[in-house]
Parts: structure tokens; C-alpha cells; sequence
């Protein structure tokens, strides 16, 4: 899988023996897993936040969708699938974009046509790729067993292309989730704005692929900020929270999943759940006993995340029973 | 800045398909003028608004915005906008200090971080909008006047020529209503800014405009409220009664 070569994997390994890290990330694996997961759960909030507050939380969602298919191109070409689900989940992100900006369908509809499309056309090309259909499983739950040096490299590069991109057009974001319209007439550049957003979005679910995989990555982009939306009281907090929760879900989904065995991208995402639900209960609990705040319009915005991820699971009825199996899991 | 008007509608039409919004309007603003744009509801002052600011093209006629057609004007800063308090998410996780600094963006350069120049203009904007008390909490925990009053400090902070405001006042409580025509009175006379204020109704800022222009798809009445006021229309704080009295006005 490493068509970047074994010179990477080298330095990477030398990197981590030196960090004598106690159980459950003493072995070299749960080390690579690690630093990937934490590069993903720092990252993906970071982009997450912009998504929630557009309302298009489910642009993550579909653009995995189409990197699925772009896995499975690669794996029919026998080029390394990084690659060509980053094409395929960055043309399709802009695209997406364009569509809904251009007013020429909506939001939904745009990602229906991801949704639909991506993956249909990604069961086609793995049916066609012969050990593929097998291959691709580790790309839809992710597989933190097979990640490698290279793996961490790469993930490594793309979140750290996702924190400058963040730094250089955050305000530019800020601006437009304060108001597109306003921000347009006073010549923020709104246009390059939103096609930052869906590059970005589409770089992050490359990068988080192996780690919790396609079907699953959208969740780390909108739970952790749905949490920290909770817990902060400005927009730089904010950011702060959902970066910190998305770090300790993954350090808890690894660590639950090394112990018990279980898949740990579904493990990471169950944590950012009960993170989620751990906040949001709370805060209303103490809303209800000092009435303040606006619960009404909280809730409707608590009720919209959930309801995405109703969508979500909506849209996925992969199982044991529907050939792709529950996805690779760790032993102890 | 040129001489001429910071705004100007040149016979401006638009139509949403075959149902006409907007017909044949001229209008003309110039710097330094605080005019109100009237009109009961579907009159098109929106739709000529947006048309204005360049959201949208007008299917006839031409605009100006600061001497240029919006497309082409480059100090777009120059130009604030108040959108409808209604349409935004002002359940966004964000302070108000957060949200006014947005509205230095433009003018500073979207990719410069904000300095001492930017902290002390956001400063001077909150005290005029009275919300320094206020600048740390979220703009979700605010009533609706304190939140209209957050959005007109964000267009102050960006130093506009001209500040186009869309229903400031709707619904806003008969303080905050004192509070919004002070920090508007502040601007037209101390930095010279043109105000274009669009709204149904009109307020506190009634005694203190140049202009009224009423609109109704067309232009029935541009001039001084005095003028208007002598056709025996009263243009005081209404509540019901504007919207009567614009039906009995125009064609």
C-alpha cells in the first residue's frame, strides 16, 4: 500500500521509539494510530465548525461518500487510493459547491447526488477490481491495524494543510457564518470562502479515512463541535472545545477498542456521542434550574445536529448481513 | 469621493418572472444623507435594496454605488450593510466582541490580523451602540434590540460611506428604537456618512431625516418629511398606522 516507498516509514519508527508511551499505545501500530487519530480529531472539528454553523453539516458526510468511490478507482488501477479518493473527494467537493451556490439545485439534493452516486459508483468499480471489493472494507470503517508510516506522514501533511488553511481564511469563514450576504457586499471573498470549506472538507475526510473510515468521518467533523458549542461561550472557545473533545475521542475509542477488541472508528464516534451527550444534557439540566439562555433556540439548533445524524445513519445499513461486514476490529 | 450621490438608481426595473417587483425607479443618495426608504409590505423596497447593493441585477436600468456599477467597485468596505436581524443565526457561538471585529475584516484586508487601530475602533462602535457592558457574552443570550444594535456596530467598525440598513427597527423595543437613532444620528454627523434606511415603519429616527422616499413598485413621494407630513401624514413612531397610510398613498 505504501506506493510512497519504505524511506518514510524509517524516520517515523525511529520517531517513536524514543516516546515510551504507556499501554494502550506502547506498540508501534497504536503509536501511528495515535498521532493519525489525533491529527484527525483536531483537525476535523476545525472545519467541522464551519460546516454546522453553514448548515451543511452533511457535506463531510457526502464527500466521503465520493472518496469511497475514488478508493475503489484506485484500487481498479492499482494506484495508492490516497490519491485518488483525495481527486475524487476534492472535485466532488467543489462541484457540490458549485451547484448549491449557483442555485441550480439545493443542498440536499447536491448531496443526494454525492451520497447516491458515490457510492454506487464505488461498489461498481470495487466489483471490477477482483481482491478489491475485499481491500476496500478497511477504507469505509477504517483499520487502524493497517495504517502505516507513510499512512501517518500523509495524514500528518493534510492536517497540517487543514490548521494554515484555518488560520489564513478563518476570518474570512467568520465572517460569512456571521452572515454571507453582509460579508458578500463588503467584499469578503465569499466565493473562495466556500470553495476553501469544501476543499478542506474533503482533505480531512481523505486524511481520517484510515483512520474511522469514510462512512464515519462526517461524525468526528459535527459531534465534537455540537459538544463544544455547549460548553463555550465564544467562537475561539468554541473551536478550542470541539478540537479537545475531538483529541480525547479518539484517545478513548482507541483505548476502549484496543481493550476490548472492538472497531475503533465506530469506538471513536460512540465517544464523541456520549460526549455529546453528556454536554448537551447538561446544559439543559442547568438551563431548566436557572432559566437562563434561549433553550427554545437551542434546541432547535441540538435538535437540527441530531437530526443529521439521523440522516446519516439514514443513508448506511452496512452490516454482517449486506457483504461488507462490521469492519476490522483490534485485539488485545 | 466624487461629488455625486454615494447611491443612485437610474430606472431601475426588476420582476420575478411576469410579476413586476420594481418599476422604473430612480433614487438618489448623497453623502452625508439620512433617507428613509418606505413602503408597506411587497412594495419592492427589499428587492430595490439588494438591487443597490448589487446582490441582484435589475432586469432594466443601471445602478451606482459610490460613483462605480457594484460589480466594479473596488473599496467595497465603503459600503455597510444591516441585514434583517430575522435572518441571521444569532445563535452562532460567538461573543459580541467576535461579531463586531468580523465587521473590520474587509476594510483591514482579509488576510492582516486585527491591531490596536481595529481594537479601538470596535471599542468606540460598542460604546456608540451602548453594548460595552455586553462585548463578552454571547450575542445568543441578548434581546433582539441589543442584537440589532451588535449588527449595526459591526457595519460601524468597517467605516462606511454609506450604511444601508434593511428593517432595523422591527421589533425592537422602544429603548433600544432611542439607542439605534443615536448611534445613526452620531454617524451622519460626525463621520458624514450616508444612511439609507429601509423599513415599514420608521420609528425614532422619524424628526431626524432629510429625506423620505416611498415606494410603492414605484417612487410616489421622494422629499423632506415635512413635506410629507403636510399631506397630513404623520410620521412619528407608528405602530398600525403607517402601513394604512401608505395604501392611501401613490397610485
Amino acid at each position: 500500500m505504501s506506493a510512497l516507498g519504505p524511506s518514510l516509514e524509517r524516520p517515523v519508527g525511529a520517531l517513536l521509539a524514543l516516546l515510551p508511551l504507556p499501554w494502550p499505545f506502547e506498540r508501534e501500530f497504536m503509536q501511528f494510530a495515535l498521532i493519525a487519530g489525533l491529527v484527525i480529531g483536531v483537525c476535523a472539528p476545525l472545519i467541522g465548525v464551519y460546516l454546522v454553523q453553514q448548515r451543511v453539516s452533511l457535506l463531510g458526510d457526502g464527500v466521503g461518500h465520493l472518496a469511497f468511490a475514488g478508493v475503489a478507482a484506485g484500487l481498479l488501477l492499482e494506484v495508492w487510493p490516497m490519491w485518488t479518493a483525495l481527486i475524487a473527494a476534492v472535485v466532488g467537493a467543489l462541484a457540490v459547491e458549485w451547484l448549491r451556490s449557483r442555485g441550480r439545485t439545493t443542498s440536499d439534493l447536491a448531496l443526494a447526488l454525492c451520497f447516491y452516486g458515490g457510492i454506487a459508483l464505488g461498489v461498481v468499480l470495487a466489483s471490477r477490481a477482483g481482491d478489491g471489493s475485499v481491500a476496500i472494507v478497511p477504507y469505509l470503517f477504517g483499520s487502524i491495524l493497517t495504517i502505516t508510516a507513510t499512512d501517518v506522514w500523509v495524514v500528518a501533511a493534510l492536517g497540517v494543510g487543514i490548521v494554515v488553511t484555518v488560520a489564513v481564511f478563518g476570518r474570512v469563514l467568520f465572517s460569512m457564518i456571521v452572515d454571507e450576504e453582509s460579508a458578500r457586499v463588503a467584499g469578503i471573498p465569499v466565493r473562495l470562502g466556500n470553495a476553501v470549506v469544501a476543499v478542506a472538507t474533503a482533505v480531512t475526510v481523505v486524511a481520517a479515512m484510515r483512520v474511522v473510515g469514510v462512512l464515519l468521518i462526517a461524525a468526528l467533523m459535527v459531534l465534537p463541535v455540537a459538544s463544544g458549542r455547549a460548553l463555550a461561550r465564544s467562537f475561539r472557545t468554541t473551536v478550542a472545545w470541539s478540537a479537545a473533545i475531538g483529541a480525547v475521542s479518539v484517545v478513548l475509542g482507541l483505548t476502549a477498542a484496543r481493550a476490548w477488541g472492538l472497531a475503533p472508528g465506530g469506538s471513536i464516534v460512540l465517544v464523541a456521542v456520549a460526549v455529546y451527550l453528556a454536554t448537551n444534557l447538561g446544559r439543559l439540566r442547568w438551563r431548566s434550574r436557572t432559566g437562563s439562555g434561549r433553550p427554545a433556540q437551542s434546541e432547535r439548533h441540538d435538535h437540527h445536529d441530531h437530526h443529521d445524524h439521523h440522516g446519516h445513519a439514514g443513508h448506511h445499513h452496512h452490516g454482517p448481513g449486506d457483504g461488507l461486514g462490521p469492519g476490522p476490529v483490534l485485539g488485545r | 469621493m466624487s461629488d455625486g450621490p454615494v447611491l443612485a438608481a437610474h430606472g431601475v426595473s426588476f420582476a420575478y418572472g411576469d410579476t413586476p417587483v420594481v418599476d422604473r425607479v430612480d433614487l438618489a443618495v448623497g453623502a452625508g444623507e439620512f433617507v428613509a426608504l418606505v413602503g408597506p409590505n411587497g412594495s419592492g423596497k427589499s428587492t430595490l435594496l439588494r438591487i443597490l447593493l448589487g446582490l441582484i441585477t435589475p432586469s432594466a436600468g443601471t445602478v451606482e454605488c459610490l460613483g462605480a456599477s457594484p460589480a466594479a467597485l473596488r473599496e467595497r468596505w465603503r459600503v455597510g450593510y444591516v441585514p434583517q436581524r430575522h435572518l441571521l443565526d444569532l445563535d452562532l457561538p460567538a461573543t459580541v466582541e467576535e461579531v463586531v471585529v468580523s465587521g473590520r475584516t474587509a476594510r483591514r484586508g482579509w488576510w492582516r490580523l486585527a491591531g490596536r487601530a481595529d481594537r479601538d475602533l470596535v471599542d468606540h462602535a460598542l460604546e456608540a451602540v451602548a453594548l460595552t457592558e455586553v462585548r463578552h457574552r454571547p450575542v445568543s443570550q441578548l434581546s433582539g434590540g441589543q442584537q440589532q444594535r451588535v449588527l449595526i456596530a459591526r457595519a460601524l467598525v468597517g467605516e462606511p460611506s454609506v450604511l444601508v440598513l434593511d428593517e432595523p427597527i422591527a421589533g425592537v423595543d422602544h429603548a433600544s428604537q432611542v439607542l439605534f437613532r443615536d448611534s445613526l444620528v452620531h454617524l451622519v454627523e460626525h463621520h458624514d456618512t450616508a444612511v439609507l434606511l429601509v423599513s415599514h415603519e420608521l420609528g425614532a429616527v422619524a424628526d431626524d431625516l432629510d429625506r423620505v422616499v416611498v415606494l410603492k413598485q414605484r417612487v410616489v413621494f421622494d422629499g423632506p418629511p415635512a413635506d410629507l407630513a403636510a399631506t397630513g401624514v404623520s410620521l412619528g413612531v407608528h405602530d398600525d398606522d403607517l402601513p394604512r397610510w401608505l395604501e392611501e398613498l401613490g397610485p
